[in-house]
């Protein structure tokens, strides 16, 4: 369990002052930390492994105080024992794969040395890159090596700064088993920064949303992610679709109330909340749960149903991106396959088809 | 041309260098990692040597070095012999002489290291003279050459502060640049020529390794 409670606070001249203000226990096994860039993701991770110092506060791994300002502790980063895998990953240029490897090692025999740097050389399934200097090694390589010697001194906290950007997706799922693997038998807290949605879907544990410095959210990724209470969160989490609109009626018998999107006639049922009629509201839609239909549906329990016109069509991989003007812009994701099915093209008359709860009423902040 | 006054430059030089070398690294560390608000002083004391005329820097330290100076004073003190006029004074006001020209290009290339690769290091559990010897100093392998090679070249050619602190005594303290000097008062062109075309060819060749480092034509790390 590693405990986390600092308050630091920059001065950069012009911009305001930036704060981080986090009180946070971190279980063992994984916890991703999502926000958008700038909240202070690596600032927590910097401060933790004492490469920052905080302004103020405590941090402490399970009974070992790592850092505490009133009792004028301070532990050096080399002596904290935690793995840090930074963005950059910062190789050793001027080593071999195996002598990154093996640095964390120097205190142990060489006999032990090299059978630890085997095993962990194996883990990772970079055997065959051994006397490779970084400069020569490709992207997904230099993210193997950093977190195979992040990992070899069996840190008792590790530390990953988004340590997969840049990689695609099915060489980021090998990478994240072949961690899974190597933590599955040790019980140590693991902070995986990042800013990209799909890495928190890929690890799936618990997510800490952190949003200018303070942590706004916690939980499974499908409560705190799908559901978005915050703006700021809303954008972070990609939501494609984020509209101002005005309360026009609650109706609290069908658990609803009728909003229209700022500078359009666009009205939407949303799902009943505090806000009074006549006041403004911030409004999150997700493109992929955004239906399209060609012909105007019936019979559906969907609340919202909008006419609208193709405007734009592109397709990016594995998804299809649309831009409907329906009194206002909407994004909207198909697949391939059902753009080929309804015969979409710029400019084809279509119905969007959003349920309630698929319109999210966050706070602005 | 005088090989003897070659042979005691060369000695110089190299005595130097070396010494230079160790004393810079340190200061170089502490230049370029201290988050000291007054660190801006510090390195205008070290670029001091550049500004000065060599005879107002030769000056302080012949007064220095003298017999009654706090350095003179205290080197007759403890080894019964004065320091200004003698091979050792040379070497210490050389050193004073040519300090800006090892701390620099190490100050330099400390600062321009990727931060998170030390970070990395002292992640690993690496003591800060591991991290030191086994990560700065090899990345910074351009800085180091840059600085041994120029406060060598430095010292080599140096003209003022010889004359100021040694004088002219041969096989002591006369260097090459005071030989083509004593030649060219004798009208022995030839002599002076000999001995100034040496200096430049030597002064080429060693900025050429600087520049050549630098430019990574040489580099003992990345396959490239």
């Amino acid at each position: 369990m590693l405990f986390v409670e600092i308050e630091k606070q920059f001065r950069t001249a012009g911009a305001a002052a930036f704060q981080l203000h986090i009180q946070e226990e971190f279980p063992p096994g994984f916890t991703v930390i999502f926000g958008p860039s700038g909240a202070g993701k690596s600032t927590l991770l910097d401060c933790i492994a004492g490469l920052i110092s905080p302004d103020k506060g405590k941090v402490r791994l399970r009974e070992k105080v790592l850092y505490d300002r009133d009792q004028n502790i301070c532990v050096a980063p080399q002596h904290r024992g935690i793995g840090y895998v930074f963005q950059s990953l910062a190789l050793f240029p001027h080593l071999s794969v195996e002598g990154n490897i093996a640095f964390g090692l120097a205190k142990f025999q060489p006999a032990e040395r090299s059978e630890r740097v085997q095993r962990i050389l194996e883990t990772f399934h970079i055997e065959r890159l051994r006397q490779r200097k970084p400069p020569d090694l490709s992207g997904g390589e230099k993210q193997r090596v950093a977190l195979a010697r992040s990992v070899i001194t069996e840190p008792a906290v590790l530390l990953l700064d988004e340590p997969l950007t840049g990689l695609d997706q099915g060489l980021r799922r090998a990478i994240l088993e072949d961690l899974r693997n190597w933590s599955a038998e040790r019980p140590i807290p693991i902070l995986y920064v990042t800013h990209n949605r799909e890495e928190v879907d890929a690890i799936g544990h618990r997510v800490v949303v952190l949003v200018d410095g303070r942590i706004r959210e916690k939980g499974l990724p499908r409560q705190v992610l799908d559901a978005p209470r915050a703006l700021a969160l809303a954008q972070a989490a990609g939501f494609e679709n984020l509209f101002a609109a005005r309360v026009i009626e609650h109706r609290p018998a069908d658990g609803v109330m009728r909003v229209s999107v700022d500078g359009s006639h666009c009205e939407l049922e949303v799902p009943l909340g505090t806000v009074h009629p006549g006041e403004t509201i911030q409004l999150a839609i997700r493109a992929g749960d955004i239906l399209i239909a060609t012909q105007l549906p019936y019979g559906l329990s969907a609340r919202n149903v909008l006419p609208g016109t193709v405007q734009t069509i592109e397709t990016r991989g594995t998804m299809v991106h649309l831009e409907v003007h329906a009194g206002v812009r909407f994004i909207v994701h198909v697949t391939p396959g059902a753009l080929r099915s309804l015969d979409l093209v710029a400019g084809s008359v279509v119905w969007l088809v959003l349920k309630t709860h698929s319109c999210h009423v966050v706070a602005a902040d | 041309m005088s090989v003897e006054a070659l042979l005691l430059s060369l000695r110089l030089a190299c005595t130097v260098a070396a010494l230079l070398l160790l004393l810079a690294l340190p200061l170089a560390y502490w230049l370029a990692f201290t988050a000291w608000r007054g660190k801006f002083l510090a390195e205008a004391l070290v670029a001091l040597p550049l500004v000065l005329p060599p005879t107002v820097l030769g000056f302080y330290a012949l007064v220095a070095l003298g017999p009654r100076g706090v350095l003179g004073k205290l080197w007759e003190g403890l080894f019964g012999h004065p320091l200004a006029f003698t091979f050792t004074g040379l070497v210490l006001a050389s050193m004073l002489y040519s300090f800006p020209f090892a701390v620099q290009p190490l100050v330099n290339s400390f600062e321009s290291l990727d931060r998170r690769v030390l970070d990395a290091s002292s992640m690993l559990g690496a003591s800060r003279m591991r991290s030191f010897f086994r990560i700065i100093v090899p990345l910074a392998w351009p800085g180091v050459v840059t600085g041994v090679v120029l406060s060598f070249a430095h010292t080599l050619g140096e003209f003022g502060v010889v004359l100021m602190v040694g004088g002219n005594l041969e096989g002591i303290t006369r260097t090459v640049s005071i030989d083509i000097y004593d030649r060219v008062q004798a009208l022995d062109y030839v002599g002076a020529n000999q001995t100034a075309l040496f200096l430049l060819v030597v002064s080429f060749a060693v900025l050429s390794v600087v520049y050549g480092v630098n430019r990574r034509v040489w580099s003992p790390w990345s396959g490239r």
